[in-house]
């Protein structure tokens, strides 16, 4: 169907469908998450008023947000400070541009996919960085420096978990892990397919640890600890650009959570052999209707968990949190890797 | 056989997950405010009444006050003798008796320190005012508040012992 379309009309669908695939994800994870699952954790019932059971209060919100003033402190660096929110947000529609959403739903089919998805998240550090420093406001400064620190210091677990991955798949491209996964036999069995969790499991652990930290969800929210840094770098930021801020880090949230179960929950696919597909060509046209579907109840349980701890575990400390990546997390994945290549080689 | 501890780490995340399914199951501890109410308990602090036939206008509540939120004024006044071919008597009159909720505190000294039982708790809560001078309540208003004072309830047994 696509093919038939001109190149303008192709782009046009991806443009919409980036957009769909990185506010969709993010609205609901607002709402289920954020506004309910937390209250309910906490024993109450969270917004009610605006619509039914108070499914609307997020319109309501980006409504009250639009309509506040676009502040910018008199010593900041104002091209910067508008700028660095627009980072942040360019960063999750830049990710989301490598999931593989069916077998011929994809915005691109990038050899190097997950290498790319790594190296295009951490421009959102940059963006981090400029918001604190172009505050010209020391809370908003030490929030970016913190941010700075604990961003680059979880880079490294997420990459080296995500090489046992890319070891055992032996491609970097997200499409073909996602194949790979639903093709492939564990024990010799094929019913399961062998999502990469059941072997990689340490990998995965690591992966989300490392997500959690990335996304400064809270026990690694020191970058925007409101109680000692008053939201860190977006102090400053009101209305719109707090919007912007607001809806990247949600959205960043789900598309990592769509990349995680790219990586370690078989993505969009079910395992061929149900069905008694052999590779991606056999794969029936209806898996990319049904494809998104899977991708986003499996991004929904991957962001469960990323919520539950959030709304479980109080903050650590700075110290404990770069001693935490440092001494445990990084030393644990490059012992994954090592395991990994031994056993890929020997069997 | 001692139960295998579990590490504090997933009590915290078992403790939130079970929340989360109670709130499901049995609805949650809070009450949707507007469209239910919850009934305060009988010595809640809602709001203070005036019983305006007690009040001497002494000025010890207003002088406890730590907010200086009550406003007293009054003036003496002779009333008939008690007993026929006695002198009259001379009593205080209040004229005015106010208290500015916008500035109360709700700590109670004026009622704890008021001798002649002329102030009392009400748990009534809902006398929000869209403009505050609207809080400041008059001695008819503090009055009105009496009706909402629950009877005081039954001393706990031993509260009096070593009392006369």
């Amino acid at each position: 169907m696509l093919a038939a379309l001109p190149y303008w009309g192709v782009s046009l669908i991806r443009i919409l469908g980036g957009i769909v695939a990185v506010l969709l994800p993010a609205g609901s994870i607002v709402y289920i998450f954020l506004f309910k699952m937390m209250s309910f954790m906490q024993s109450r019932l969270g917004p009610m008023e605006a619509g039914p059971y108070g499914s609307m209060q997020l319109f309501a919100e980006v409504g009250k947000w639009l309509q506040k003033e676009d502040l910018a402190p008199d010593g900041a660096d104002k091209r910067l400070f508008k700028m660095a929110p627009l980072i942040v947000l360019a960063s999750t529609f830049l990710l989301i541009a490598v999931v593989p959403f069916g077998p011929d739903a994809w915005f691109t089919n990038f050899e190097a996919g997950i290498f790319y998805a790594l190296a295009v998240s951490s421009v959102s550090v940059l963006g981090i960085l400029m918001a604190g420093w172009s505050s010209a406001n020391k809370y908003s400064l030490m929030g970016g420096l913190r941010a700075a620190g604990q961003l680059i210091a979880y880079e490294l677990p997420m990459v080296l978990a995500v090489i046992g991955v890319v070891i055992q798949a032996g491609t970097m491209n997200l499409q073909q892990i996602v194949v790979k996964q639903n093709n492939d036999k564990i024990f010799g069995l094929h019913f399961l397919g062998n999502p990469y969790i059941l072997t990689q499991f340490v990998g995965f652990i690591v992966f989300m640890i490392a997500v959690q930290a990335e996304l400064t969800q809270t026990p690694f929210d020191m970058p925007i600890a409101e109680s000692e840094l008053v939201s860190g770098y977006m102090t400053e930021y009101s209305g719109f650009r707090f919007l912007i801020f607001f809806i990247g880090e949600f959205a960043t949230a789900g598309v990592f959570a769509l990349i995680a179960s790219a990586l370690f929950l078989g993505g969009w696919g079910v395992p061929f052999s149900w069905f008694g597909w052999h590779n991606i060509g056999d794969v029936a046209n209806w898996m990319n209707v049904v494809g998104p579907l899977i991708m986003f109840v499996k991004m929904m349980i991957v962001v469960f968990l990323i919520m539950w701890v959030r709304f479980s575990f109080p903050r650590f400390r700075e110290d404990q949190l770069q001693r935490f990546a440092w001494k445990v997390l990084i030393p644990i994945a490059l012992a994954n890797i090592m395991l990994t290549a031994i056993l890929k080689v020997a069997f | 056989m001692a139960k295998p501890k579990v590490p504090g780490m997933f009590k915290g995340l078992g403790i939130t997950f079970n929340t989360l399914v109670d709130t499901l199951k049995n609805g949650a501890a809070t009450v949707q405010y507007p469209h239910e109410k919850e009934s305060p308990p009988v010595r809640a602090r809602g709001v203070i009444a005036l019983r305006e036939d007690n009040c001497t206008s002494c000025m010890l509540c207003a002088r406890s006050c730590p907010d200086w939120c009550i406003y007293i004024e009054g003036h003496k006044e002779l009333a008939p003798p008690r007993r026929a071919g006695g002198k009259p008597r001379g009593v205080n009159k209040l004229d005015r008796f106010d208290i500015d909720y916008a500035l109360c505190m709700y700590c109670g000294i004026c009622v704890e320190v008021c001798p002649f039982d002329a102030l009392f708790w009400s748990p009534e809560y809902e006398y929000s005012e869209p403009k505050i001078a609207d809080l400041l309540h008059d001695k008819t208003k503090l009055g009105e508040w009496m009706e909402t004072v629950p009877e005081a309830p039954e001393l706990e047994s031993g509260a009096l012992k070593g009392k006369k």
